[in-house]
């Protein structure tokens, strides 16, 4: 396996978000091509390619599209879901940053294809970086013709809005951040029907990751063998790798999916000096753990759903020994509880009393049997909640228990930070452990 | 402290960004973030405003108000500081940080310092964790911070000095940033700094070991 | 008479077959999975299902296993389709295990307050603990606590410890009644309903949001902590406030009425009902009347036992010599009604007897017993949920019929229904029902409709105040007949519509009978045992004629019934025709101003100690029994009866059934009916410089007499305001927000002036609240001129 910078193959110039760089690079000839052929050929080469959703679901993107009903006589909307909040997700908002034309342009060519005339970028509040980046490339696009009235000439008009979110995670979930680009509280919605049917201002609505839109210009462009070429049948083309945690070379790396852990792994330059790698999570704090044993399983869809976990966003978080896992499961709890909506009742009760008990344990104040409660309370939780906040919620502890229960027993007695003192676990001598 | 009143001004410009949406109630959000641009807060005032142009209900706008982070309902402070905690960020350095930061400031959550320089806040992931731990002044990025660095950073914005963001701009006030969340483009996109090593990382060592991703049929 | 019968549902859905509990059950298509269970008699718990409301799955206590579904799902948001299996927490350890881990849920944060909680004894909550909650609890770290109670209003309150979130309230109050003044607020475990800073619940369906709260979490002022529910009687009664007919269920204890609530009828109020019906009924114990009075010779009301009262008002009514009219209000029950006419024309041989105790006319009357009277029927709350096409004349549905707005409201939502409204502007409740408002001035509504593009099969709702400008009712009919849409006329109080059917009016007798027909004399005197020649043959005064003719001593003796002086549409006039006469006879639940006046005051029944029967606009009779029976109250129709024997005549009517036995012997009138209005308009005033023309209606709250005794109620009234357009407001240099006067050569009111858009040279204030008493103070009516300027000096 290699690296395949296609996103990010030309990060490092300068003026990589502006346009005559991404221009200089070839952008926006996928365009010219696309607007060339028809909407159907469009979603075509899509689905052909395999491409899958770049947000955690996996879902194939050029089927989502083709469920937008045609000729319905409602407009179509296409919403980018750029609210980037998954605890280890670090990758949309950067793509954001350095190279917003490739999604200004992965957009253009998904709305010509759902035949939307509005399109809205949904970027969650905190990063005003990315956001400006965004309405630049936005305002640039206009300017030359790319957005508006009659693009290219080919009678397609289409008009984006960024649109800042107001810290909430759980307008992640495609509903929910329709409700919330609709002014009201980031709620999910009951489903059917769903957003393809009903989205939008009732409309059909497609909702795309950023990094799934960003990918399409280069898969019209190259064909969708091209995209195949790179990962597996099942999860074909290439990702954007986000690797963080003690690691000498935190960062992004765009490999073909299926490059191993351990690949990845050399690339982030291993794990820092003197430091072994204890657990690791390869998409989000809403996927299960893993350990150095998984650590040659292909990155892909179909082979960490075998091992018990899932890619989710594809950003793996790697710990060393001196993580107490007892106080990385209680911050994610902590995390899980802050952003429940409240909408439904586990969710809402369930993270609330978790936490409330988990964080007796990162104080070395658990009870033993304290440990059964809580797995039985997580499921209460998965499978029951409205959305799959409240089953992500439910993941990280038995994932935990899982490797390291004898962790969770100490913690009945030994605070995390006596068990494992922060000085150690901290990165603040980059010299190592 | 006292509030800003909400001029007529900012009624135009709530009004254009409602224009902004096939819906208006879409606008919410943004005209939010900048009655709290405007207040420091989003205050009941704030949400009359907003319940009147978008003829809504107070009660309608305040579910809104209040189920975002985002939104102060007490007067936020010049600068806004933000430490993330959630897991990255706390092992790597973020629990330290805090701790530096509440006894250096002699505030907690969701205070403000008496001199109303600066409102702190713990904070969730940012979407940064290949930087971690991450600081946020007025929600620009503070990238890999440790507590020397920190220290540095809250002494130059008690004097006024220029901070650069890692990834953001020079550092202004939470007023400006609100600004930009309501929509309205300070033109500053270039303030940003080059793409840094974490983002580069993966290139570079592309570029050391000659990977490329496989060339199309038919392209040169 | 005909009386309305329910329309039979026909139900042309195609039904499906489903296995549920290894039953196979079959429902129409679209039946969620929680209601096709519950026919076949399996209750699936649930918290935020209503079958109301729109299904959110929120509470997920409902959940069920589907088979091919890993996942238990929410059998309130499911509908059954063909085929499908489900099994609920009786045949599934999946489904049980669901339902109970939510129940823990919903427990871990809720108080152990139920030995003080209003809820206790009918909590949903409480009961389902029993059944799917666990004995112990597992929960030991600290509960989440609010400060409580919140004061959403001043009459509903929040204990939010207590919520489960559920959102039905919230729903209820956008979804069902337009009000989001509740939302649910925060996120997360700190989600709480709750209200903004500066403006409170003030909903006029806000009771409903207690009667649904699946918990303790909302109470009303009224009844919290009162008593409980295991200690009340309860028994299904009628509203007596409006003509919407609303099903009631009375609570009671130790014969005093603890609560009421809204009662399940799919024909009229389905769920619901307003707070008016819920909350008002501190008037039961407000100055009741309880003993007979007699005015002695030196001028002193005394107490009298009643044979002696029943004596003094025979003697007294016979001395009149024939001079004697039955003034009454809208109130009274279908068989006190009837007695009154009766014993009008068979005991005082006169046909002066009006109920219309407010705005009327003589162009009135000939509309209601040409187009009301006996026509029940004609329009159905079903008819005007499945409209097309309504027009609303001199009628505000939210504020003078509520249920009627809720239905109109409920059609508004499918988007069916268009709605046009001749009014002088855009009300909030018009607002909420979508309607297209033609802009009118008082008195221009005869020109207006005359005008208007109505189509074909229309429905058209005219409301009471109709009567105030003339011409309006004549165009009405006029353009119903042209457009052959339906005409129903929406009456403001309950005993009204009753009124007309059993001839409490000048010109009709019961059944819609023409007084000055022959035929319809003898009919009449069939049942009565007289000979029709015994029946007066003239039609006699309105109200306002007799109110004239006592003044100028025609009139001698009054017999005054259901009636608050302060309703008349002149109650100057009335006093003074009171006071102008030799002899009074009161009937009245109340001591209140015109107690004193009479010569006889005599105590009867309010609806809560008698059975009874309101006839709603629809004509549907909405029959009532006796809540509280130990009480010797007798009704106006026992009471007529004994006054009648004691003048000589044979009377009848000693009970309620004799009455219903003798009103169902009417049928219909198959003669000629009293000739339709033809009365032109004349339209709307002329005016000039600061004289404009008043518009004004009562607002479903307001200062009625039967809303007295229940302050927490009145905390919710909308707070009075002046209507002016801009433009007039401007052509008197009047300011938005600063106080106004609305004057004429009676009086004046002050009130702050709200600009808005709507008809220039029109105020509009309401009739009667606070300050704004447009009756007693200015003693105008609709369409009258009135100065405005700068006022509150």
């Amino acid at each position: 396996m290699a690296l395949t910078p296609v996103l990010t193959a030309h990060w490092d110039d300068p003026k990589s978000f502006e346009i005559e760089s991404y221009k200089k690079y070839g952008g926006y000839v996928a365009l010219k091509k696309a607007l060339k052929m028809t909407p159907d050929e469009v979603i075509g080469v899509v689905k052909d390619s395999g491409l899958r959703g770049r947000g955690g679901a996996g879902f194939p993107t050029g089927m989502k599209w083709s469920f937008v009903p045609q000729n319905d006589g409602k407009p179509h909307y296409l919403v980018v879901n750029a609210d980037e909040s998954e605890p280890g997700a670090c990758k949309d908002i950067p793509l954001m940053l350095a190279n917003p034309h490739s999604l200004i342009e992965g957009i253009i060519i998904a709305s010509y294809a759902i035949r939307a005339n509005h399109a809205f970028i949904y970027i969650r509040g905190e990063v005003p970086h990315a956001i400006r980046r965004v309405m630049n490339a936005v305002e640039q696009a206009v300017a030359d013709g790319l957005l508006g009235k009659n693009i290219q000439g080919s009678g397609f008009d289409l008009n984006i809005v960024v649109h800042a979110g107001a810290g909430a995670y759980i307008c992640g979930e495609e509903t929910a951040l329709l409700d919330s680009l609709e002014g009201r509280r980031g709620q999910p919605r009951l489903k059917p029907p769903f957003p393809a049917v009903a989205g939008l201002y009732a409309s059909p609505t497609v909702v795309n990751n950023v990094e799934t839109l960003a990918s399409v210009p280069s898969i019209v462009l190259n064909g969708a063998d091209w995209f195949k070429s790179m990962g597996t049948e099942k999860s074909p083309g290439f990702k954007l790798f986000a690797v963080s945690g003690h690691v000498n070379r935190p960062g992004i790396f765009e490999a073909a999916l299926g490059t191993p852990m351990s690949e990845l792994l050399d690339y982030a330059g291993g794990m820092r000096k003197g430091s072994k790698l204890k657990f690791w999570i390869p998409g989000g704090s809403s996927v299960p753990m893993l350990t150095p044993d998984h650590i040659d399983i292909p990155m892909t869809y179909e082979d960490l759903s075998a091992a018990g976990t899932m890619l989710g966003t594809g950003t793996p978080m790697m710990f060393d020994q001196t993580t107490s896992v007892v106080k990385a499961v209680t911050r994610w709890l902590e995390f899980y509880k802050h952003e429940s909506c409240g909408k439904c009742t586990p969710c809402r009760e369930g993270t609330f009393w978790i936490t409330g008990v988990l964080e007796k344990f990162e104080h070395g104040k658990g009870k033993e049997e304290e440990l059964a409660l809580i797995d039985d309370v997580c499921g209460q939780i998965a499978g029951r909640s409205f959305c799959a906040l409240g089953d992500a919620a439910a993941t990280p502890f038995p994932s935990a228990m899982k490797y390291f229960a004898d962790e969770f027993r100490e913690a009945t007695r030994i605070s995390a930070d006596a068990s494992f003192p922060p000085s150690a676990t901290t990165i603040f001598d980059k010299a190592g452990v | 402290m006292s509030i800003k009143v909400i001029s007529e001004e900012d009624i135009k410009t709530l009004e254009t960004l409602a224009a902004k949406y096939p819906e208006r109630r879409s606008a919410l959000l943004p005209m939010l973030h900048y009655v709290q641009s405007i207040q420091g807060m989003v205050s009941p005032a704030g949400i009359q405003v907003c319940a009147q142009v978008l003829d809504l209900t107070p009660a309608e706008v305040a579910a809104v108000a209040t189920f975002y982070t985002m939104y102060k309902r007490f007067p936020m402070g010049k600068h806004h500081i933000g430490v993330c905690t959630n897991t990255m960020c706390a092992l790597l350095g973020g629990d330290e940080l805090w701790k530096e930061l509440t006894n250096t400031l002699g505030i907690g959550h969701d205070e403000t310092t008496a001199d109303g320089l600066f409102t702190l806040e713990r904070i969730e992931c940012q979407a940064a964790c290949t930087v971690a731990p991450v600081v946020t002044v007025n929600w620009e990025f503070m990238d890999s911070m440790n507590p020397k660095s920190l220290r540095e950073l809250i002494d130059k914005l008690k004097l006024g000095a220029p901070v650069q963001s890692t990834r953001g701009i020079k550092i202004t006030s939470i007023a400006e940033t609100g600004k930009v969340l309501a929509g309205i483009n300070d033109g500053k996109y270039e303030e940003s700094p080059l793409a840094d090593d974490s983002m580069l990382a993966g290139l570079r060592v592309a570029q050391e070991r000659k990977m490329k991703a496989p060339a199309a049929k038919g392209a040169q | 008479m005909t009386l309305t019968s329910d329309n039979k549902q026909t139900n042309t859905k195609t039904l499906i077959t489903a296995t549920i509990d290894g039953i196979q059950v079959q429902v129409p298509k679209g039946t969620l999975i929680i209601r096709a269970a519950e026919r076949m008699g399996t209750f699936v718990p649930r918290f935020c299902d209503h079958p109301s409301l729109a299904p959110v799955a929120a509470c997920r206590m409902c959940l069920v296993e589907i088979e091919g579904m890993p996942k238990p799902q929410p059998s309130c948001a499911i509908p059954l389709t063909e085929g499908m299996v489900v099994k609920t927490q009786m045949t599934s350890e999946v489904a049980e295990k669901a339902q109970a881990g939510v129940m823990e849920f919903l427990l871990i944060n809720h108080p152990l307050d139920c030995p003080v909680c209003d809820k206790g004894g009918e909590c949903p909550l409480q009961n389902q603990a029993m059944t799917a909650g666990r004995a112990e609890s597992r929960f030991e770290i600290e509960k989440r606590t609010f400060p409580k109670p919140i004061e959403l209003s001043t009459e509903i309150l929040l204990d939010r410890e207590r919520c489960v979130e559920c959102a039905r309230c919230t729903r209820f109050s956008e979804e069902i009644a337009g009000d989001p003044f509740i939302e649910l607020l925060e996120r997360g475990a700190n989600q709480q309903v709750g209200i903004a800073t500066d403006e409170p619940f003030n909903s006029y369906f806000s009771g409903n949001t207690v009667q649904i709260c699946p918990v303790g979490a909302l109470t009303s002022s009224a009844y919290r902590f009162r008593a409980r529910p295991f200690d009340l009687v309860s028994v299904p009664t009628t509203c007596e406030h409006c003509a919407s007919g609303c099903s009631l269920r009375t609570d009671y204890r130790r014969e005093t009425v603890m609560r009421r609530l809204a009662w399940e009828d799919p024909a009229v109020n389905e769920d619901w009902n307003c707070d008016k019906g819920r909350f008002a009924f501190g008037y039961l114990k407000t100055n009741r009347l309880t003993q007979p009075k007699v005015r002695k010779k030196d001028g002193n009301q005394v107490d009298a036992l009643w044979p002696d009262a029943i004596d003094f008002a025979a003697k007294g009514l016979r001395e009149a010599n024939g001079k004697v009219a039955v003034l009454l209000g809208g109130r009274l029950t279908l068989e006190d009604a009837y007695a009154y006419s009766k014993f009008a024309r068979l005991a005082l041989s006169t046909n002066d007897i009006d109920f219309r105790n407010r705005v009327n006319s003589a162009e009135e009357l000939n509309f209601l017993a040409s187009a009301v009277a006996g026509d029940a029927g004609t329009v159905t709350y079903a008819d005007l949920e499945k409209a097309e096409n309504v027009v609303l004349v001199n009628f505000e549905p939210e504020e003078e019929s509520p249920i009627i707005f809720l239905r109109l409201r409920k059609a508004a939502a499918k988007g069916k229904i268009k709605v046009l409204a001749i009014a002088p502007y855009l009300s909030r409740g018009l607002e909420k029902i979508d309607a297209e408002v033609i802009a009118t001035k008082p008195g221009d509504e005869a020109k207006v409709l005359r005008g208007l593009k109505i189509a074909k099969n229309s429905i058209i709702l005219v409301g009471e105040r109709a009567a105030a400008t003339l011409g309006t009712l004549s165009a009405v009919i006029e353009v119903a007949e042209k457009t052959e849409s339906k005409l129903a006329w929406i009456p403001r109080r309950a005993g009204e519509r009753g009124a007309i059917e059993v001839g409490v009016l000048p010109n009709l007798l019961p059944g819609g009978r023409p007084v000055i027909d022959s035929g319809a004399r003898s009919e009449v005197g069939a049942i009565w045992g007289v000979n029709g020649s015994d029946i007066p043959s003239k039609p006699g005064r309105t109200h306002s004629e007799i109110v004239q003719a006592a003044l100028n001593g025609e009139i001698k003796a009054l017999i005054i019934a259901g009636l608050d002086v302060l309703d008349a549409p002149d109650p100057q006039a009335l006093s003074e025709a009171i006071n102008s006469v030799d002899f009074v006879v009161t009937l009245g639940i109340q001591e209140n101003s015109l107690t004193r006046y009479a010569n006889v005051s005599l105590p009867v029944a309010p609806v809560t100690e008698k059975s009874g029967t309101f006839i709603n606009w629809e004509g549907r009779p909405r029959p009532f029994g006796r809540a509280i029976t130990s009480t010797n109250a007798l009704t106006d129709a026992r009471v007529l009866a004994m006054i009648a024997e004691s003048l000589g005549h044979d009377f009848g009517l000693q009970t309620i059934e004799e009455i219903r036995q003798e009103l169902s012997s009417f049928g219909t009138w198959m003669g000629t009916k009293v000739d339709k209005p033809k009365v032109d308009a004349i339209g709307a005033r002329n005016t000039s410089g600061n004289n404009v023309i008043l518009s004004t209606w009562n607002l479903l709250l307001d200062d009625g007499a039967l809303q007295k005794g229940e302050e927490h109620l009145a905390g919710t009234q909308r707070p009075v305001v002046a209507h002016l357009s801009e433009k007039t407001a401007q052509a008197q240099q009047l300011e938005n927000g600063e106080k106004i006067n609305i004057s004429n050569d009676r009086g004046s009111i002050t009130a702050k002036l709200e600009i808005i858009e709507m008809v220039n040279d029109v105020v509009w204030i309401p009739a009667n609240n606070h300050d704004s008493k447009v009756k007693s103070k200015l003693g105008a009516k609709e369409g009258d001129v009135v100065t405005i300027k700068k006022g509150g000096l």
